[in-house]
């Protein structure tokens, strides 16, 4: 855990920034702030995990974030690209190019096999895959004999190492994961969430998930917590139970105003 | 349930649409086509009926004939009948009970306009005599401008073909019957109600005299009208008239007969129409099947869990399958009762063109029978009722616990291998039967290929689900390496539900088979007409009547006097009863014979024409067991007979008669033979100069045709073309009709990709790929159905000709690939042209609500 942290202390770079982040839903008596004045940053090969109770904004920050959902004002980067203002041909080419995807519906196209699916990105960028990389990403996630598979054959665990694997496979500068383990049951999701930090840890891979489950969240290096669209607090090294306490008190504070 | 139903017609309104759209263009066209018939049969009757008003019983002359008649080849028996003269004409006048008896002289005479050319069509273009009263005017022609003809050089004419001409009274103009034309005076412009006048004919009025050398000759009337006394019945004048002529020699009929006729005749022409127009929209009707069933099948399994809920709080089976039929009902109500106003529209809309493109029609008040109202909304209904049945009763099978069970919408692909089966029994059986009637002979033949081809159309359709990964694989690779990524998606949707793609493909299946069918069929006959006219004659130009009608007796003579003429013969037909059966003859002359005609002799020589023999064809030789040097009796006129020998038998020629007489043969018994076409060669084969000069022979008479083979091969293909074009036009109704299918069908996959789409656009596919791929997946399908449909009409057109070919000899397959590449490039662009609308909505769609799970 301390090589991950040291390596993104090393760099010191953030891989993806957010900076006085606002989204603002609706108007007058239906006006919802789902993300009010955020700031934050995660750091190249770093593993951090957003939480925090339904309804917080953890998602729609994610979305602003990944350049899926445009924000009211403020700024949110991509390495050095500013996200805001884009043009959504722009944004599409950066999300193409930059960013991976994990959902938590593994959103694979059944049409495909496994493999397809893992080249989709690179397929539709019209980009050489790396061949060399492709293998050890493939070996890495354990889906060797089932390349040739399409998603229905597949069980969810492994239509989620696919979904991994082809977020990885194209080697974005960032891979942002929506609940990837909400699908699936604990052993499939322990696999998965270790497969995640390997990722970062073994290939440098810059991971951000967003879970409300805390035992998905101990996989991650950091954990920012997000209540009624405010950062709330943030834990380095977490643990199941760490992650727990914390939440727990969300409730109490949730009950008691 | 059936405010579920209800509603949820309500809440898929969208979805619906295009079912609902292609229910209502079937039925707008059933009603379209029946107010139509309707309006214009009423009208036409209306405007007939007008012009018999004054005629109580008409006595026509067969000879003469009905103007409808086309007065052809006679057989023996057609030739002794009395004629009517001035002396019948003074008889019937002097009958009791007769106001008034007017002699008609009434035939074919052209008028040419400024510049020489017919005016109006042939058929349309008469003459007639101007009888005038005590006062000088004929009040069935009122004069308008001028007076009445009066000697040999003047005539008066109608006002619409005045108008049209821009012919002032006081100009020359030039009339033509049959003969050679004339130049004469216009002194008078009239009017008339003569509907076959207003319909853009022209009427040309002679002196009563002239009219009779001109047209008929001297002294002879064409038909004499009786006008009754008041008080006098018509039926009482018929039986005094029959009693003065003996019935056999003249028909005779009562204006009532006469009205009633029209009504037949204006009702059977008007039916023709109406059926087949029926039959299009019933094409267009079927087409919509397949996309009523497409629609309910998808909209059964976008709510399978609605259903398995309602079954599972105690909604039964039937419950269900009622649900879905009311929701059927609605629809079938509410698009066929759009469907009859838009047909009001239709049949307005066609009368209102139908009087642009000629004033002369006549026009009336719209007619909607009830008729028109019930079958209308009765089609309508059961059309969408019976479609939504098999998806109605495979709704009914969803199993309760569907409700409760999570995740992506079923893949519910049942197998295909039974649907495989009966397809195939049904395809093979419809093909076997084609191949027996194409190898086949005769009418047995005909009757296979009829039968055979429908059951090949259903078997295929059955089939196409199964045709659908093949084909489409064909097309595959290109789609990959051309269009990348999208190309690649789109043809794995386009096979990813085979029934689905397969339905959607059949519109255009039918259409295409159709189209293709028709074409081929169409360019096979004119190539085989082409080689056929131009194997069978040496002549350089035939010279005949733009109207089909008889050619003067002194024009061979005139002709031959030509500049640049070599040869001439006018061609004769004549009806000889030939060992008891009535036989087409062809007469030519002897001598210009070899010069004129082009045959291939089996055996003897066209010299033996000469010696007053005939010669046979190689069919007619073998069917009646005849041979060179034979003698067949041949019964020239009623009971006189003779014998003539055989000089040679040629090989068919579908030009030609299967007997071939020399005309001095044919003169010695029919001196005044049925002559409507001449043989002409020229010293240095067709050129503009003998043209010029044949025609100058002619008198440049505008009805005269001179055309070479060529000439008469454009005509002819032309007719083809205008046929064709009228089919294309029809189908283009179920074309529309199969663009909204295919609309609808990419409309309810992207509203079911929703996710995919979602999911393609946040890991990068931009919006252009998107549309990209949802049109793809339109032209793949539709090419698809397509090439299908292609396929069968190629293999039926083909079946049709070898059965043909018995009728035509020598008839061909030809495919035009041309039209073919240009059917299968329209076809895509159907395809594109489909798309717009859902490829635009589904680059359109939020990325965030698509890929969000529900």
């Amino acid at each position: 855990m301390s090589t991950s942290t040291a390596y993104a202390a090393h760099t010191g770079l953030a891989a993806a920034r957010a900076t006085g982040l606002n989204k603002v839903y609706g108007e007058g008596d239906t006006r919802v702030v789902a993300l009010d004045n955020v700031s934050v940053s995660f750091g190249q090969g770093e593993f951090t995990a957003i939480m925090g109770p339904s309804g917080s904004g953890k998602s729609t920050l994610m979305h602003c974030m990944a350049g899926l959902d445009t924000v009211s004002s403020g700024s949110a980067t991509i390495g050095d690209t500013e996200l805001v203002g884009l043009k959504d041909k722009q944004l599409t080419k950066l999300r193409r190019d930059k960013i991976g995807f994990i959902f938590q519906a593994f959103n694979l196209l059944p049409t495909l096999t496994a493999l397809e699916n893992i080249t989709l990105p690179m397929d539709i960028a019209g980009r050489k895959v790396d061949k060399p990389w492709l293998d050890r990403v493939v070996e890495t996630v354990g889906l060797s004999g089932r390349l040739s598979h399409r998603p229905a054959q597949l069980s969810g665990g492994q239509q989620q190492r696919v979904a991994c694997a082809r977020a990885l496979a194209s080697k974005p500068e960032i891979i942002f994961a929506d609940e990837p383990t909400g699908n699936l049951d604990s052993r499939s999701g322990a696999e998965i969430l270790s497969f995640l930090r390997n990722s970062v840890r073994e290939l440098g891979q810059t991971v951000v998930m967003v879970t409300h489950d805390p035992v998905a969240a101990s996989y991650a290096d950091r954990v920012v917590f997000l209540a009624d669209g405010r950062i709330v607090d943030e834990l380095a090294n977490p643990t199941a139970d760490s992650v727990l306490d914390r939440m727990r008190r969300f409730d109490a504070k949730g009950r008691t105003s | 349930m059936y405010r579920t139903a209800l509603r949820n017609v309500l809440a898929h309104k969208g979805r619906l649409l295009m079912t609902a759209l292609a229910v209502m263009l079937g039925t707008a066209f059933v009603a379209g086509t029946l107010v139509f018939s309707d309006t214009m049969g009423q009208a036409m009757s209306n405007s007939f009926s007008k012009s018999y008003s004054d005629v109580s019983v008409q006595v026509s002359d067969h000879r003469v004939g009905n103007l409808n008649h086309n007065d052809g080849a006679q057989t023996p028996d057609q030739k002794k009948r009395e004629t009517l003269n001035d002396a019948t004409l003074k008889d019937l006048t002097a009958l009791p009970g007769v106001e008034r008896a007017r002699g008609v002289v009434y035939a074919f005479t052209g008028v040419a306009d400024k510049k020489g050319n017919l005016v109006g069509e042939a058929w349309s273009a008469r003459g007639a005599n101007f009888v005038p009263d005590g006062s000088g005017q004929d009040p069935r022609y009122p004069i308008a401008q001028g007076r009445g003809p009066k000697t040999a050089g003047e005539v008066a004419l109608n006002q619409q073909a005045a108008d049209k001409t821009g012919y002032h009274v006081g100009d020359k103009i030039r009339v033509a019957g049959n003969g050679a034309a004339e130049d004469v005076t216009l002194v008078g412009v009239f009017t008339t109600d003569d509907p076959q006048v207003t319909s853009g004919g022209t009427l040309v009025l002679m002196d009563t005299a002239t009219a009779q050398q001109r047209m008929l000759e001297p002294g002879r009337y064409s038909s004499i009208v009786l006008t009754a006394k008041p008080g006098t019945s018509e039926s009482a004048l018929l039986d005094a008239v029959r009693a003065k002529l003996p019935a056999d020699s003249v028909s005779l009929e009562t204006g009532q007969q006469l009205k009633d006729d029209q009504a037949k005749m204006v009702a059977d022409s008007v039916k023709g129409t109406k059926t087949m127009l029926l039959v299009f929209a019933g094409i267009s009707l079927f087409v919509g099947i397949f996309i009523i069933v497409n629609t309910f099948t998808m909209l059964i399994a976008q709510r399978l869990k609605e259903l398995a809920l309602l079954r599972a709080v105690g909604a039964g089976r039937a419950q269900v399958t009622k649900s879905v039929l009311v929701e059927a009902l609605l629809i079938g109500v509410l698009s066929s009762a759009a469907g009859l106003l838009a047909g009001v529209g239709i049949g307005a809309g066609m009368q209102s063109l139908i009087h642009s493109m000629n004033e002369g029609m006549p026009t009336g008040s719209l007619v909607i029978a009830p008729v028109t109202v019930v079958t209308t909304v009765i089609v309508g209904i059961v059309v969408t009722v019976l479609s939504a049945l098999f998806p109605a009763i495979r709704a009914s099978r969803i199993p309760p616990v569907a409700a409760m069970s999570a995740g992506d919408l079923p893949s519910t692909q049942r197998g295909l291998v039974i649907r495989n089966a009966i397809g195939a029994v049904i395809a093979g059986g419809g093909i076997a039967l084609i191949l027996a009637g194409a190898f086949g002979k005769g009418a047995g033949a005909r009757a296979m290929l009829e039968i055979g081809a429908p059951f090949t159309l259903i078997g295929v359709f059955v089939l196409l689900p199964l045709l659908s990964r093949p084909v489409v694989a064909l097309v595959g690779p290109l789609l990959g390496k051309v269009f990348g990524t999208p190309g690649k998606l789109a043809r794995l949707n386009a096979v990813r539900n085979p029934r689905r793609t397969a339905s959607t493909a059949a519109a255009l299946t039918i259409g295409l088979t159709l189209v293709t069918a028709l074409t081929v069929i169409g360019s096979s006959v004119t190539t085989t007409v082409t080689k056929m006219v131009s194997g069978s004659m040496n002549a350089d130009y035939v010279v005949s009547m733009a109207n089909g009608h008889e050619l003067s007796r002194d024009l061979p003579g005139l002709i031959a006097k030509a500049n640049g003429v070599t040869a001439v013969s006018p061609v004769a037909n004549v009806m000889w009863t030939v060992d008891g059966e009535d036989r087409a003859v062809t007469g030519l002359d002897a001598a210009a014979f070899d010069q004129l005609v082009k045959i291939d002799l089996n055996s003897g020589s066209t010299g033996a024409l000469k010696q007053g023999q005939i010669l046979v064809n190689d069919e007619y030789a073998a069917k009646h067991n005849v041979a060179q040097g034979s003698t067949v009796k041949i019964e020239v006129a009623e009971g006189k007979t003779a014998d003539v020998t055989v000089g040679g038998v040629f090989q068919r020629n579908d030009s030609l008669s299967p007997i071939i007489a020399a005309n001095a043969l044919i003169d010695q018994y029919e001196p005044d033979a049925y002559v409507n076409e001449i043989m002409v060669k020229g010293a240095n084969g067709p050129s503009a100069e003998l043209k010029q000069s044949i025609k100058d022979a002619t008198g440049r008479n505008p009805v005269i045709e001179v055309l070479t083979e060529k000439d008469m091969v454009d005509q002819f293909s032309r007719i083809i073309t205008t046929a064709l074009n009228i089919m294309y036009g029809l189908l283009g109704m179920a074309v529309i009709v199969a663009v909204l299918g295919v609309i609808n069908t990419l409309a309810m996959s992207v509203f079911e990709r929703k996710r995919e789409i979602g999911m393609l656009r946040a890991i990068g596919l931009d919006r252009r790929g998107i549309k990209r791929m949802v049109r793809l997946e339109s032209v793949v399908i539709s090419v698809f159905g397509a090439l299908v449909g292609v396929g069968l009409g190629v293999f039926l057109a083909w079946a049709a000709t070898r059965v043909l070919s018995s009728d035509l000899k020598g008839l061909t397959t030809v495919i035009p690939y041309g039209s073919v590449l240009l059917f299968l490039a329209l076809a895509a662009l159907v395809g594109i042209v489909a798309a717009l609308w859902p490829a635009r909505r589904a680059s359109r769609m939020d990325i965030l609500s698509s890929i969000k799970t529900d």
